[in-house]
Parts: C-alpha cells; sequence; structure tokens
C-alpha cells in the first residue's frame, strides 16, 4: 500500500490506484475518532510544520489535528510574524524548516507551484494545502472519499460543481480526482467564472442551474469569494444569489437522495441557503470530520526524507 | 525443504487444547472477551471462539469478540520502504472495562506485535486483565513477554508459517 512519493502537490499527477489506495486506506483512521483515546503512536517523533501564506481556519487545524491524532509534534507558522517579513525567501524558509528536522512541512500559498518548489528542494514531504487557483488536494481527497463513504462508489455518479470554477483550485483537484475515477463531472456557473476550455478536462458545462442540477447524484458548492465582486466578474451579488444560489426550491428539482456538499466556509444566503446548509441532504460538517481522518491517511502514506531513494517527488 | 509443524488434525488439536484451558481458568464467559490479532491471529480466535462456546453450552454470539490490528502502534513503520503496510479494521464492539481479554495471535516470535497489541487494547479503555493465547509459541524472544495458552512450544529457527482452512483451504503450520 503506497502512494509511492514523498509530496502531495496536486490530484493532477495520482493515478487511479493511488487515489483508490487513499480511499481504503481512511476508514481505519476515522474509526480512531470512536474511542476514548483517539490516538496512535504512528508518527511520534515526526515534526510536522504548518507553514501558511494565507489565512485559513479550517485547513491548518485539519492538519493540526490529523497530525497530533497520529502524535507527531506540529509547530504552526504563521507567516505574518515570521521571517518571511523580513524579505526571507521560500527556499530558505524551507531550508531552515528542515534543519530543524521538520519531516513534513504543509504549505498554503497565494501563488500556484510555491510546493512544488520546496518539493524540489527539500527532503521532507511538503504537502499542498493550497496553491493559488491551481491545486487543494487534500480537499479534493475528502470530498472524494465523503462521496465514496455515502454512495459506495465513485464510477458513473454524477457530480456537479456549481459557482466560481475559475479561480475554485477545490474545483480543479475535484474534476482531477473524480474523473480519473470514472465519475461524470459537470460544473456549472456564470460565463464569466468559467476558465476558457474547461470541456478540454472532460467536464459538462451548464450555465443554467436549474437545468444541470436535475441530473446531479452529489452537487458540491463552491465558495463565492466576495472579494472577486470588486473584479466585476460577476454583475452583482443579488444577480448571483438569483442565477446560482442553491435554494430549497432548486433542491426540490434534484434527485431526492442528492449530496450537498461544500468544502467551507460558507456564504449562507449567496452560494447556499440556509435551509440547503442544514437539510438532511447536506453533508458538510461530515467533509469537515472526513478531512482529519483523510489527511491522517496522506501523513501515513506519504514517506519522508529516505523516499527521495524510492520514488520521485511527483 | 519446508517441515511441517503441525497437519490438520494436530492443528485442530492444539486449538481445542488453547480452548480447552482457556475455559479451565475462565468458566464465567461472560466477562470474557476473544480478540484476535489480524491476519491470522483472527483465524484462530474465530476457532477458540467456537470451541469454547461448545464447552460453555453457549451460542458463539454470547461471548464478546473484537478484531485487531497494530500497523499504527509499529515501532518499525520507518524501516518500510515507500510501500506502507496495509491497514485493516480493529473492531472491538464491546466496551473493553473490566472484562478479561484473552488475545489470540498465531504465533509468539519476538513478542513486539504482542507489544503493540497491549497499547492498542489499553487505548479502548482499562480491561481487568489480558492473557495471551497463540497457536505456536516459536521461542526467540526480543521483549519480556510470555503466552499463558500455547498449542504448542518449541524452539523454531527459520520462517513459520501458518495456513487455516477459512484463507487457504487447509489448516497447517510449517517452517520454510
Amino acid at each position: 500500500m503506497s502512494l509511492n512519493r514523498k509530496d502531495l502537490l496536486g490530484l493532477e499527477h495520482l493515478d487511479k490506484k493511488d487515489l483508490q489506495t487513499v480511499l481504503d486506506s481512511v476508514k481505519p483512521f476515522k474509526s480512531l475518532f470512536t474511542r476514548s483515546v483517539k490516538k496512535a503512536p504512528t508518527l511520534i517523533g515526526k515534526t510536522v510544520v504548518t507553514l501558511f501564506y494565507e489565512p485559513s481556519t479550517r485547513t491548518r487545524t485539519s492538519f493540526e489535528i490529523a497530525a497530533k491524532r497520529l502524535s507527531a509534534d506540529v509547530v504552526n507558522i504563521a507567516v505574518n510574524a515570521s521571517s518571511v517579513v523580513k524579505g526571507e525567501s521560500l527556499i530558505d524558509t524551507g531550508k531552515t524548516l528542515e534543519a530543524m528536522k521538520a519531516d513534513y512541512i504543509i504549505i498554503r500559498h497565494s501563488l500556484a507551484g510555491a510546493p512544488d518548489i520546496l518539493a524540489r528542494n527539500l527532503n521532507a514531504s511538503i504537502i499542498n494545502a493550497g496553491d493559488g487557483f491551481h491545486e487543494h488536494p487534500t480537499q479534493g481527497l475528502l470530498d472524494l472519499y465523503t462521496m465514496y463513504e455515502k454512495k459506495k462508489k465513485i464510477e458513473g455518479l454524477k457530480v456537479l460543481l456549481v459557482g466560481d470554477i475559475l479561480h475554485s483550485r477545490v474545483a480543479k483537484s475535484n474534476i482531477w480526482a473524480l474523473t480519473k475515477m470514472g465519475a461524470q463531472v459537470a460544473v456549472a456557473g456564470p460565463p464569466t467564472l468559467m476558465p476558457s476550455k474547461i470541456e478540454e478536462l472532460g467536464v459538462k458545462v451548464y450555465y443554467n442551474l436549474d437545468e444541470a442540477i436535475k441530473e446531479a447524484d452529489v452537487v458540491n458548492i463552491l465558495r463565492i469569494q466576495l472579494e472577486r465582486q470588486q473584479e466585476n466578474l460577476f454583475p452583482s451579488v443579488h444577480e448571483y444569489v438569483e442565477l446560482y444560489q442553491l435554494t430549497k426550491d432548486r433542491l426540490a428539482k434534484a434527485k431526492p437522495n442528492v449530496l450537498i456538499m461544500h468544502p467551507g466556509p460558507m456564504n449562507r444566503g449567496i452560494e447556499i441557503s440556509s435551509e440547503v446548509a442544514d437539510s438532511p441532504n447536506a453533508v458538510i460538517n461530515e467533509q469537515v470530520t472526513n478531512g482529519i481522518a483523510v489527511r491522517m491517511a496522506v501523513l501515513y502514506l506519504l514517506k519522508p526524507n529516505k523516499a527521495r531513494k524510492y520514488a520521485s517527488s511527483n | 525443504m519446508s517441515e511441517i509443524i503441525l497437519d490438520s488434525q494436530a492443528f485442530q488439536n492444539a486449538v481445542k487444547k488453547v480452548a480447552g484451558d482457556i475455559f479451565k481458568d475462565n468458566k464465567n464467559i461472560s466477562e470474557l472477551a476473544i480478540v484476535g490479532v489480524h491476519n491470522k491471529g483472527v483465524c484462530i480466535a474465530k476457532r477458540i471462539l467456537s470451541e469454547l462456546a461448545k464447552l460453555a453450552n453457549v451460542g458463539e454470539a454470547s461471548i464478546n469478540f473484537g478484531t485487531l490490528d497494530i500497523t499504527l502502534y509499529r515501532d518499525d513503520l520507518d524501516d518500510f520502504g515507500a510501500d506502507m503496510p496495509v491497514i485493516k479494521d480493529t473492531e472491538i464492539p464491546f466496551d473493553i472495562s473490566q472484562k478479561k481479554i484473552i488475545l489470540v495471535d498465531d504465533v509468539l516470535y519476538t513478542g513486539r506485535t504482542v507489544r503493540a497489541s497491549l497499547d492498542v487494547l489499553m487505548d479502548f479503555g482499562r480491561p481487568k486483565s489480558i492473557q495471551l493465547a497463540v497457536l505456536v509459541d516459536r521461542g526467540h524472544r526480543e521483549l519480556p513477554i510470555e503466552a499463558g495458552y500455547a498449542g504448542i512450544r518449541r524452539v523454531i529457527d527459520g520462517k513459520v508459517k501458518v495456513e487455516c482452512k477459512e484463507i487457504e483451504g487447509e489448516d497447517k503450520v510449517f517452517v520454510l
């Protein structure tokens, strides 16, 4: 059982077998959550550093809990209060952390490719916790696992991603993973938030949510980044709400057992109504729980330091 | 060349001996729990459960039964290459507190698997006691761990392999 790599930079580079390996590995980690002692000594003596150049609560906390449940020592670096503000380069920051014997570095950065730069220069395992508009692989894996857990399969599943596909790293990681696993992926959103040539990734494009939702087994709602509103990428929040908010009325047009997912944090009343977010179809909180188990599995399956002997970084 | 340590009949006799010895010391079946260690320990544990149920004249379902996997508790994970061991389910579907646990494995060798198994069990709660039952105690201990119950005890060099009817189609223990 292996991912045969030291880093997790994105899902584009994982093949179907790798994705299945992760899916098959999660359950034993999740079962730890139900015990009185929710920890195992698997990573005892290992050091995990979270290096976040962008703000995050849930992803950073999820990684921290995952690492602590495997008994690793965890150091969180808030970049705003670090030497980075004095002008230290990314590679030097990484090398300093490695000199302090970090075994895993979990990085979030506003620039696509930043985790890749670290991975090429360090022996520590690098995990991408979101890089620009590129990928957010552990979110993609936890979405995949949640669908797998609830629907018992991925192949043939009809998954609809709704919202800002253009700027969403979650959407990209979802598309890579789901299409490789044999799901039929569709995207719906305003034309201004749709990447050009997105069809080439094997997805169907809808601009009308009412039409798109009818067939879906899973609807994954993406967060509307309200800051994009400043860039005039959609006419108004009001219009977005009218056309693309997942409301109770729209949900009524979907299959009765449709799964509603959201990577969080939610803008209630914008991309999703409160009624839908709290409906029995929503598995948003389960995604959060699964996120910890999936990240534990990833920490287990990657091999820091010595791994360079057996595998290239991606 | 492989040497047969237990053939099918001797295998079954060994399981019966272990179950009989356990029953002799633990007449109160309700406070007992049988826990098998993946992989082959689970197979042996199911056999012991079946024999115990017969001896106590109760249904198998009335004896607590669980399985555990020690992978996450191994002390040698760093020694694995890129290929990490597959983790199996650990299922302890009863409250471990105040239970007399019979931990079952196929072969007792260095004692490291048992040490890890004890750590897993302790993380589920505080059992009244834990006793160890194995099909084969082959010696060469690296940790101070002994089996209270064993089908056979014999110092064996070489690799001991256990095959179960349920998995391989035949009960057999041999040395490679």
